[in-house]
């Protein structure tokens, strides 16, 4: 079963290594996965999309042809990418912004992510470890171990107290009734 | 891993231990990665002012016994072109990675494409032999790169490693092998008794000369001008063919050694779908999809994609009923298809130049359409 | 016969050489394999034929380095210090000399040039500078005088020139200085001072082109314009002793800039101690 997720928001914000952690978590996981990303020229601002694609088996096509699953933390990545969704899709998005008439708000998580970053965690820059965990969560994608590893491999040595925390922050952000509702079986 | 990760840690693998380059996306990692990387393992990284220089260096590095990488996308592969021909004239090894980009010019500097295909075998000038190989995934970029530098020491030549976007800045899982399990081909430095003697003669039985280097004992010349076997300049017509011939012949008469292919589910094909690099991810999903529609189709994608793999394709001709190529180009490869192809069977087209990639769908459509336009008719 | 230097230090089987009759570039080759053959001889400096590779680019000046007797290479038009740079980086202890031309290296390869000079990479350069491109029969160069004639400017050049010793150190070269053919024993002196120098070294040294050149601007002959060479430029010892008036109107031959930067490969060999040992 292949598993297709797209993770957008604007350049900077750090979602394409949400994307990156989520794949590497899948792989200590023992899970097949994909990850790659598409950007305009520059490296801050402009819209920027990530994909990690998971499955069971060997995966060949390496993008994402209709996602099951919407990270949106801009306004504009959430009215873009929401348009072309799998039909039992599942969108998270950061709260305040406005759910496109074409998502079902009964399958949609608003969740106050860059909040919990700036406020919570103390550094905005935390916004997308909250949204792994987050994601987490919701979709009850791995243990905790292949979760951390993900994580582990990418922040640099010092901050892994903070990085625990935003990921910890983050999955308090979904009841478990929520992630009930969302769960995702491989 | 990354593929422009793997294509790094490939070429580490293989003794790479010298990396001159310029920034270009989509291939900027390789360069990051050689710099944070070839420190570790006593190897040289240098920013070098331009992609004419990095070429140079690249060059001249390889000359005193290193093996020497560069790597860069479709504006720089262009500026390269000068000296890649140097290089194979004075038959020096070098693997020179090119991660395609949507062009011409600028193009869409982000965007997949595998436009340089034809750049890969004429963009120097001049007749001379090429070996260029296309990696599909990032496990095959690690050891694809390795057989680059393999080749490119055998044969004294310049290997280009085609890679794409795709490919390039696409992360999966990748096991790494064991050194013990690779194959890697060491440089063997030659010396004859005294200077200038016969340093491009080639031995007996070989279809290279020895290697030498610079500063380890025996002097020598090298040039950019036909030579001849002592490697100083010469006007003599009858040396200078023998010189080109040879250069032509070491690539051509050892192709069952340098081409390689993979074919997937091919046995009892009557379709074959032709395709390289990233794009292959696409088809080997189409394939499957047309299979479970009863469809007999297989793909067959050249991993050495110069020379193109001519006989190969020419051994499945007969059990065909028709190709279908694609590729995120206007026709490049096609052109090699169709020459081998052509005269025998329909060869059909799916392209693509918006800097986007080619969905299984639409590869699904086109093979539902060629054989529904035969049965048809 | 051929002289005990030419026979020890020059390929000559490959001699005669290809420069027309007259041509400065000969005797600025004897130069460089004079300075060579004082240094390898020297027993106080580290200098030896095995570990010397002489670089050239394409033009008049880069035929020279397959007539010398060290290792050599003949590269492409303009890329003669980036391949140098490449020999360099990969073995530091090999001593990487470029005999380049004014086209060569200060057009086509300008880049290169000055990016050499600002890493301080340990080379040599020597220019052959004839202002004129000699090989493809007398075009104007980046120094070619504003003024003179050539076949690409017959109404007389309207470019500026560049002065590359200027253009060198101007760049951050730690070692420029300028020779002329005329002033062997000078220039001589100069080259291998260059060589000495840990850092990146650049030795503008003016030839003279009597058939493209020289003809084209009535300039006489090659004796007329070596003899303007010996009354228009001076050596230091004397040029220092006249006055500020009189320097104007004169071309120093001698060393320009002089510096001690650090020197590039040096530097990364402390980088590569240090990503090692981790200290």
């Amino acid at each position: 079963m292949r598993y297709e997720m797209r993770f957008s928001g604007s350049g900077g914000q750090g979602v394409i290594l949400a994307s990156v952690i989520v794949a590497e978590a899948a792989v200590a996981a023992g899970l097949e996965a994909v990850q790659s990303q598409a950007y305009g020229p520059e490296a801050r601002g402009g819209l920027c999309r990530a994909e990690t694609i998971l499955s069971r088996e060997k995966i060949w096509y390496t993008k994402v042809i209709r996602p099951s699953f919407l990270l949106a933390l801009t306004q504009d990545s959430l009215d873009k990418y929401a348009q072309n969704l799998a039909p039992d899709a599942m969108v998270m998005a950061d709260a305040g912004l406005s759910l496109p008439a074409c998502v079902d708000p009964a399958r949609a998580l608003m969740l106050p992510i860059l909040a919990t970053a700036r406020d919570k965690v103390g550094k905005v820059m935390t916004a997308n470890i909250v949204a792994v965990g987050a994601v987490n969560k919701a979709l009850g994608l791995f243990d905790e171990a292949a979760l951390t590893e993900g994580v582990r491999r990418h922040i640099p040595a010092g901050t892994e107290e903070l990085n625990w925390k935003a990921l910890a922050e983050g999955a308090a952000l979904v009841t478990d009734e929520q992630a009930a509702l969302f769960r995702r079986s491989l | 891993m990354q593929g422009n990760e793997a294509c790094v840690e490939g070429a580490i693998a293989a003794g790479m231990r010298f990396y001159a380059g310029y920034p270009i996306t989509p291939s900027t990692e390789i360069a990051e990665q050689c710099a944070l990387r070839l420190p570790q393992v006593g190897g040289r990284f240098i920013q070098m002012e331009d992609e004419l220089a990095s070429m140079a260096a690249v060059l001249g590095a390889s000359a005193t016994g290193v093996k020497a990488m560069t790597a860069t996308s479709g504006p720089g592969f262009s500026l390269k072109q000068e000296n890649i021909g140097y290089g194979c004239l004075a038959e020096i090894p070098c693997v020179v990675v090119d991660v395609q980009r949507s062009g011409p010019s600028t193009g869409l500097p982000t965007s997949p494409s595998q436009g340089d295909y034809m750049q890969a075998r004429w963009g120097t000038h001049g007749d001379h032999p090429v070996i260029a190989l296309s990696p599909s995934s990032v496990q095959e970029t690690y050891r694809l790169i390795i057989r680059a530098f393999n080749l490119s020491e055998k044969y004294r030549t310049p290997v280009i490693f085609l890679m794409d976007e795709i490919v390039g800045h696409m992360r999966e899982g990748v096991t790494l092998p064991r050194p013990d399990e690779l194959i890697i081909n060491k440089r063997h430095i030659s010396y004859h008794d005294g200077a200038n003697k016969q340093c491009y003669a080639v031995p007996e039985g070989k279809f290279v000369p020895a290697m030498k280097a610079f500063g380890q004992g025996e002097r020598y010349n090298i040039t950019g001008l036909a030579h001849d076997v002592s490697g100083f300049p010469t006007n003599n017509n009858a040396v200078a063919g023998a010189l080109y011939t040879r250069l032509m012949e070491k690539i051509g008469r050892n192709l069952d050694d340098i081409v390689r292919v993979e074919e997937y589910m091919m046995d009892d094909a009557d379709t074959a779908v032709v395709c390289f690099g990233g794009t292959a991810r696409a088809v080997m999903s189409a394939v499957e999809q047309a299979r479970a529609e009863g469809m007999k189709v297989g793909m067959f994608r050249p991993i050495t994609v110069w020379p193109f793999p001519e006989a190969q394709l020419r051994a499945r001709l007969p059990g065909l009923k028709r190709v279908l190529m694609v590729e995120h180009n206007y026709g490049q490869m096609l052109l090699e298809v169709q020459r081998v192809a052509a005269e025998r069977l329909p060869v059909g087209f799916l392209g693509r130049i918006d800097g986007t990639v080619i969905p299984p769908a639409d590869i699904l459509n086109k093979l539902r359409e060629m054989e529904g336009r035969e049965n048809a008719q | 016969m051929p002289s005990e230097l030419i026979h020890k230090y020059m390929r000559i089987d490959h001699l005669p050489h290809i420069w027309c009759p007259g041509c400065g570039n000969g005797i600025i080759m004897r130069d460089v394999a004079v300075a060579l053959e004082e240094l390898i001889d020297d027993p106080e400096v580290n200098v030896s034929r095995e570990k010397t590779v002489i670089v050239s680019g394409i033009g008049c000046s880069s035929r020279a380095a397959g007539y010398m007797d060290f290792n050599s290479i003949h590269t492409t038009h303009g890329r003669a210090i980036a391949f140098a740079t490449g020999i360099k980086f990969a073995h530091p202890e090999l001593e990487v000399i470029v005999l380049t031309g004014d086209g060569d290296c200060s057009a086509i390869g300008g880049n290169h040039l000055i990016h050499a000079a600002r890493r301080n990479i340990g080379l040599t350069v020597i220019t052959f500078n004839n202002d004129i491109y000699g090989m493809t029969g007398g075009q104007y160069s980046p120094t070619t005088p504003t003024g003179d004639r050539a076949t690409t400017a017959p109404y007389g050049n309207y470019d500026r020139p560049f002065d590359i010793a200027q253009l060198a150190a101007g760049a951050g070269a730690s070692f420029t200085a300028r020779g002329s053919a005329y002033h062997t024993r000078e220039t001589t002196e100069l080259i291998k001072q260059g060589i000495l120098h840990k850092g990146f070294s650049l030795i503008d040294v003016f030839s003279v082109c009597p058939t493209y050149y020289g003809r084209k601007n009535h300039k006489g002959g090659a004796v007329e314009m070596l003899q303007w060479q010996r009354d228009n430029m001076v050596p230091a010892s004397r040029y220092y002793a006249m006055s500020e008036e009189k320097r104007r109107e004169k071309i120093l031959v001698g060393i320009l800039t002089h510096n001690e930067y650090p020197e590039y490969t040096q530097e990364y060999a402390k980088l590569l101690e240090k990503v090692q040992t981790g200290k």
